[in-house]
């Protein structure tokens, strides 16, 4: 399919170690898909695969039918945007110019910001609340409203794909379920979110697909009722988790680690 | 802090950038005017005399451009390094390449190729940083970030020092281990214009090389991986800073001897002034430097014109007290 992206028998080794084996995902527009599993389990890795900063020993990931290799790196980042776990800004920036740094791979050498660069951030601040502290210094801000503007950056890039790492990682439940609803906005665009998670709940509910892994093998691909049962976070986590349902909605409780 | 008021600040940051762009070019400019107009033989210029014309082209004439560029290549690559490594503290001397230079021109000074034959000091200088910068990338690999080129850079620079002492030590008589303590301690004394077209071309092509580097060390600000996810070749950018020092510092080098703290302080100092961001920082730190290079050079002609204190230990002298001020300053902000 021309508008997936997709990775097959993905294998990659970083250090002698085999971090992930034979895993495959189809991501397409309008999707959310959860990438899930114990620490250790390969999920960073999977989702820098899939953002084309690490290209896999074995297999390949496609997308609009090329390989990401094959794709500049420039052009790769007009389509998909990486959200790294680590909310690291080393110099103190106005809110503003960082966002900005997400127009990089649109703007020609030289030339200054286009009016769809400058139309990109407003749109970016605006969906994730910041525009009231643009000038601020990104250092000033607090862990929730730096998320939001790291955030912001991968959305000027306007991408078709988000991949997401941890992004929920340190947030408080209000700016967590607000990042959700802003990932269903994009979802509805027609555009996917790939999303490493831990928070099982939040995968239930928000997420189209999830993608469990083990020890870098895919232990169950599919919806999150699939998916998500007792057994398998037994299997993956080592924890017994009751799956509930409270006001309408999936919650995945875990109880205690197993013996 | 109220958000009024650090909104203000950002915004106001944000709006110098030019008004700062263009203060540092003036500055630049008149410390370079005043590098002409300023020497042994006396204030201002003669062009009514032969004497005075020959003193104007083949001393001050050289001798400004020398310290323009050289300056000018400190203040860049010091700004682009410190980008690079995400770390204020970052200076060219940390890459191997002007520790190499020196230790070519030591060399150079210790074979007696440097009595032989003028320009075989800056040779050795420019050899002995090209093969620093050859060394610290052989030594930093292939796929390797940031820190292994740190720690290559230190591991060159600290076995050029150790070679460098040597050749001190094993001087063949004492006038020359006088001569290369002198060259060591960097100084744009008699400098000809030979010195200006075997460096100058060099440091105007690493100079250019290092200002292209601007948008991929802004992208860097976010960490190597969102800099990768922005379009960045990370092994593309390390090339070009390692290639653009060892042109631009390593030929500063060659014809100067060491000149430190310039590309460590000017920097420094600049960089709230253009709003932090990297790319703004380099034009205005190659600006900075050259200025800061040419007033010390003028200081020293105009009030130790005779004696024999170098310009390397005049930049040595501002930037120590700089040090103490950013202990202070940082001991303010993260104290209680």
């Amino acid at each position: 399919m021309m508008d997936c992206l997709d990775a097959r028998e993905v294998g990659v080794r970083l250090g002698g170690r085999r971090v992930l084996n034979d895993v495959g995902l189809t991501v397409r527009p309008g999707e959310i898909v959860a990438v899930i599993g114990a620490n250790g389990a390969g999920k960073s890795t999977l989702l820098k695969v899939l953002a084309g900063l690490i290209t896999p020993e074995e297999g390949s990931v496609v997308l609009a039918g090329r390989p990401l290799a094959e794709h500049g790196a420039r052009s790769l980042g007009r389509e998909i945007a990486y959200l790294p776990q680590e909310r690291a800004v080393h110099w103190p920036l106005t809110v503003r110019r960082l966002v900005a740094l997400g127009r990089l791979p649109f703007r020609e050498p030289i030339a200054g910001p286009s009016a769809d660069d400058r139309a990109a951030v407003e749109e970016a601040m605006a969906a994730t609340d910041i525009v009231r502290f643009a000038e601020r210094s990104v250092m000033e801000l607090s862990g929730g409203e730096r998320a939001r503007v790291l955030l912001a950056r991968a959305l000027a890039q306007r991408p078709r794909f988000l991949v997401a790492d941890e992004p929920t990682t340190g947030l408080d439940p209000a700016h967590g379920l607000s990042l959700f609803a802003q990932f269903v906005r994009m979802a509805a665009l027609q555009r996917a979110v790939i999303v490493a998670l831990h928070d099982l709940s939040l995968a239930a509910r928000y997420c189209h697909r999830v993608l469990l892994l083990q020890e870098g093998v895919a232990l169950a691909y599919g919806t999150p009722r699939d998916v998500l049962t007792p057994g398998r976070i037994a299997q993956a986590y080592g924890v017994r988790a009751t799956v509930a349902e409270i006001e309408g909605r999936p919650v995945v409780l875990p109880i205690e680690p197993l013996a | 802090m109220t958000e009024a008021v650090a909104g203000a600040q950002g915004r106001r940051a944000a709006g110098w950038t030019l008004p700062v762009m263009g203060a540092l070019a003036a500055a630049a400019g008149l410390a370079f005017l005043a590098s002409l107009l300023v020497g042994p033989s006396g204030i201002g210029i003669h062009l009514d005399s032969d004497a005075g014309r020959l003193i104007l082209v083949e001393i001050r004439l050289p001798r400004a451009i020398l310290g323009a560029l050289i300056g000018g290549a400190l203040g860049l690559s010091g700004a682009v390094l410190q980008g690079y490594l995400r770390n204020p503290l970052a200076e060219p001397g940390l890459l191997g390449i002007s520790g190499g230079g020196a230790l070519g021109a030591v060399i150079a000074i210790h074979s007696g190729a440097a009595g032989a034959f003028v320009l075989a000091l800056p040779a050795g200088g420019l050899l002995g940083a090209a093969l620093a910068a050859m060394a610290v990338m052989l030594l930093a690999g292939e796929r390797s970030g940031p820190l292994t080129l740190i720690l290559a850079g230190v591991a060159i620079s600290s076995l050029a020092g150790a070679l460098t002492t040597l050749a001190l030590n094993l001087s063949p008589n004492p006038f020359a281990s006088v001569e290369m303590l002198f060259w060591l301690l960097g100084s744009l004394t008699d400098r000809s214009l030979t010195h200006v077209w075997l460096a100058g071309p060099l440091i105007i092509l690493g100079g250019a090389l290092l200002l292209t580097t601007g948008r991929a060390l802004d992208a860097l600000t976010l960490g190597e991986e969102a800099a990768q996810n922005l379009g960045v070749d990370l092994k593309v950018l390390r090339a070009r800073i390692v290639a653009g020092t060892a042109l631009a510092v390593g030929a500063a080098t060659a014809v100067s001897g060491t000149i430190g703290f310039v590309g460590l302080v000017v920097p420094h100092l600049l960089r709230p002034l253009v709003g932090h961001e990297p790319r703004r920082l380099l034009p205005a730190s190659g600006f900075g430097g050259a200025a800061l290079v040419l007033a010390a050079d003028v200081t020293l002609r105009l009030f130790a014109p005779m004696s024999e204190v170098r310009l390397g230990v005049v930049t040595a002298l501002i930037g120590a007290p700089f040090f103490l001020w950013l202990v202070i300053k940082t001991r303010r902000e993260l104290g209680p």
